[in-house]
């Protein structure tokens, strides 16, 4: 059953393929106060608008580097996009990543969450295949441009990983010897704790986010977590690698050399389809300017803040709107 | 440090294995039939989200002539306890699956479960609240469906002419909106973040309102992670606060006159995504597309740029006050009443302003 191939140099002899391998899934955005509507043609100009790490990727890469730090092995970077990614994943190498993949096919294009994350999860097994295996998968909990937050949850699902979403930390989990691993709080009766969850593989312990609290899970490797925004402190890079980053060698795939389906990826492999583009900013306001000293405009302020929480609000509003 | 012979009991490749390798969603879109609501609980008690999502797929449901489920998932205690709320809500059918490993919320059982549900009944649509757990699963148990899924909907409407469900989604940048569908993949997925749709007023019980129960079984193949522990303090309901008021980037890190402000009129203090993100205000006081959707009768919106992520979070209010140094910021095209000047000059006058009116009043 064992096909792994641990312990066998990497074949593309960067580094060999023994130890803890984590990938972080990474994507290039423009930054979305910078994104500028041309109102005549109602389309995005993204023109003007600088290109960043999406923001919570960096959060899923702190915590990669942050776990290689402490517990040894390799960190890859896997990205999805043209070209141009490429000086973003080499930031990546600076900030302390030792491999950069970048999956580029005009065939990628127009790829919904469905072919966007199998299209990734490919990238994954190529890279499984290339390294001896994938030990922990590590995406932000969402990209800022899209803001679904589906991709992780897809990826996993593609592979067949257990999953956590919005994760604040990770440990490896005590040993096998099973001291200190218990199932509580789960609602179900385990007679043997330790032994019902004491895993060959090696584990983990997540802390994953929720509304108003937090939660704590045991979780065997392989596995893919996002990485909840805010988690950490992503580090800055580091100069006296960049020297070296900005020359190094990204690893670009294509379509084939991930085997990739042609019917899965792309335009052809999403399920969606985008029906319509419409303005935004449904409700009318009445986008009124209130001028004056600072003491006027306090008053004005203090009144209508009044009117809107009772009942005098009309004429309140009409008062200011009159000055 | 992991060393490969610790390994050596592992018997997994990361390699694809999904259902989803099939390429193809479990049924033909003519045979999808019916809206599906999932009711999401926890320990026996909803989410609030699960309701407004009843609200409006009673509406869809209307206009498409189909009958409208609420599904339930979780432990025969659990659910025991919820039928007859859950019949109260409006719905045509409710449908229960029920195992013990269903008594947390864990990804795998609960997506095979749904799953399991999902292949036997045939939905033709499928509604989740955009919660923690409503995101977690949907996007796994989209893949594992081959189907379409459109997050985070602002709103969802019926394409008359084919009857098929029509998501709108904030797209980056100031304004523009997308509408998303899903022509051919069954069931069509979408999530919507709590708040967006008001809980109905009142709801009534539907005179042929049905309960059944639908066989699913699990395995410990899908019980692969273990809660070993859940903290859940009382959060903070922003989307019933009658007022809030909003930091933005331009509060610089300072929250004090904000929550001050907050205070003085009985508001929550909310956020943006770029005050979250520098730790100035907690996740869970987050406005916007990707925080919670509000719908106050006030919200003051300070040093805060705009963007239609964040505006649309604002969109329901019913008034909108903005404070913003910078002119041509977006946030004045979706205020009611503006003041283009540096909040912390007008704030501490508004502040005394209000404090005199209050001991004026006592």
């Amino acid at each position: 059953m064992l096909d792994r191939n641990v312990g066998m140099p990497g074949t593309n002899g960067h580094y060999p393929s023994t130890g803890f391998h984590l990938v972080v899934c990474v994507k290039a955005v423009p930054k979305p106060e910078e994104v500028r509507v041309n109102q005549e043609t109602r389309t995005l100009d993204r023109g003007s608008a600088r290109t960043e790490i999406n923001p919570s990727d960096m959060h899923a890469l702190e915590m990669a580097l942050a776990l290689r730090d402490r517990y040894g092995g390799r960190v890859s970077l896997l990205s999805m996009g043209p070209p141009l990614f490429v000086p973003y994943l080499q930031v990546g190498l600076a900030m302390g990543a030792d491999g950069a993949y970048l999956l580029s096919d005009r065939a990628f294009g127009g790829a919904d969450t469905l072919a966007t994350s199998y299209t990734l999860a490919k990238g994954i097994e190529r890279l499984a295949q290339q390294m001896g295996n994938c030990d922990l998968i590590l995406c932000g909990e969402e990209s800022s441009d899209g803001a679904t937050g589906q991709v992780p949850a897809g990826i996993a699902e593609w592979l067949g990983l257990p999953q956590v979403t919005f994760v604040t930390k990770v440990s490896l989990a005590t040993s096998a010897n099973g001291d200190g691993v218990r199932i509580a709080g789960d609602g179900m009766v385990v007679a043997q704790p330790d032994r019902a969850i004491q895993a060959e593989a090696p584990s983990i312990q997540v802390h994953r986010e929720l509304r108003g609290g937090h939660e704590l899970l045991h979780v065997p490797l392989p596995a893919l977590l996002s990485v909840a925004t805010g988690a950490n402190v992503p580090r800055f890079l580091d100069p006296a690698r960049w020297t070296w980053a900005k020359k190094a060698e990204v690893t670009v795939w294509d379509a084939p050399a991930v085997a990739a389906d042609p019917a899965l990826i792309g335009a052809p492999g999403s399920a969606t389809q985008v029906a319509g583009l419409e303005q935004g900013g449904r409700s009318e306001r009445r986008r009124h300017q209130i001028h004056g000293t600072s003491t006027e405009t306090a008053r004005a302020l203090a009144a209508l803040i009044r009117g809107a929480l009772s009942i005098e609000r009309g004429q309140n509003e009409r008062e200011v709107e009159r000055r | 440090m992991v060393q490969a012979e610790e390994r050596k009991g592992m018997t997994t490749t990361t390699r694809l294995r999904s259902p989803a390798l099939a390429g193809r969603s479990p049924y033909p879109p003519e045979e999808g039939r019916g809206l599906w609501v999932w009711l999401e609980q926890h320990d026996g008690v909803l989410e609030g989200v699960g309701r407004e999502l009843l609200g409006k797929g009673r509406m869809l449901a209307d206009a498409l002539g189909v009958p409208l489920a609420a599904v339930l998932l979780g432990n025969r205690q659990h659910l025991a306890g919820l039928v007859e709320e859950a019949l109260s809500l409006g719905a045509d059918e409710v449908l229960l699956g029920m195992d013990p490993l269903l008594s947390r919320y864990t990804t795998e059982p609960y997506t095979a479960a749904m799953d399991q549900l999902v292949r036997a009944e045939r939905p033709a649509i499928l509604l989740l609240g955009a919660t923690y757990d409503g995101r977690d699963l949907a996007g796994r148990l989209a893949v594992r469906l081959y189907t379409g899924l459109t997050a985070d909907c602002t709103d969802l409407s019926i394409e008359p002419e084919t009857g098929l469900l029509v998501g709108r989604v904030a797209g980056f940048g100031g304004g523009i909106e997308a509408l998303i569908k899903c022509p051919v993949h069954r069931p069509q997925m979408a999530t919507v973040r709590p708040g967006v749709f008001a809980s109905p007023a009142t709801s009534h019980q539907r005179p042929q309102a049905a309960v059944r129960e639908i066989a699913i079984q699990l395995g410990a193949a899908d019980r692969r992670v273990h809660v070993l522990e859940r903290v859940v303090h009382e959060g903070i309901d922003l989307t019933r606060a009658p007022a809030v008021v909003v930091g933005g980037g331009g509060l610089r890190g300072d929250f004090h006159l904000i929550e001050d402000l907050a205070t003085l009129i009985d508001a929550e203090v909310g956020a943006t995504r770029v005050a979250v993100d520098q730790g100035w205000a907690p996740r869970e006081r987050q406005i916007g597309q990707t925080g919670t959707m509000v719908r106050p009768r006030l919200a003051i919106a300070c040093g805060v740029s705009g963007a239609s992520q964040f505006t649309v979070g604002i969109d329901a209010a019913e008034m909108v006050i903005a404070i913003n140094t910078d002119a041509e910021a977006p946030i004045f095209d979706v205020a009611d009443y503006a003041v283009v000047d540096d909040l912390f000059k007008v704030l501490p006058p508004l502040l005394a302003e209000l404090r005199q009116a209050e001991r004026g009043a006592v």
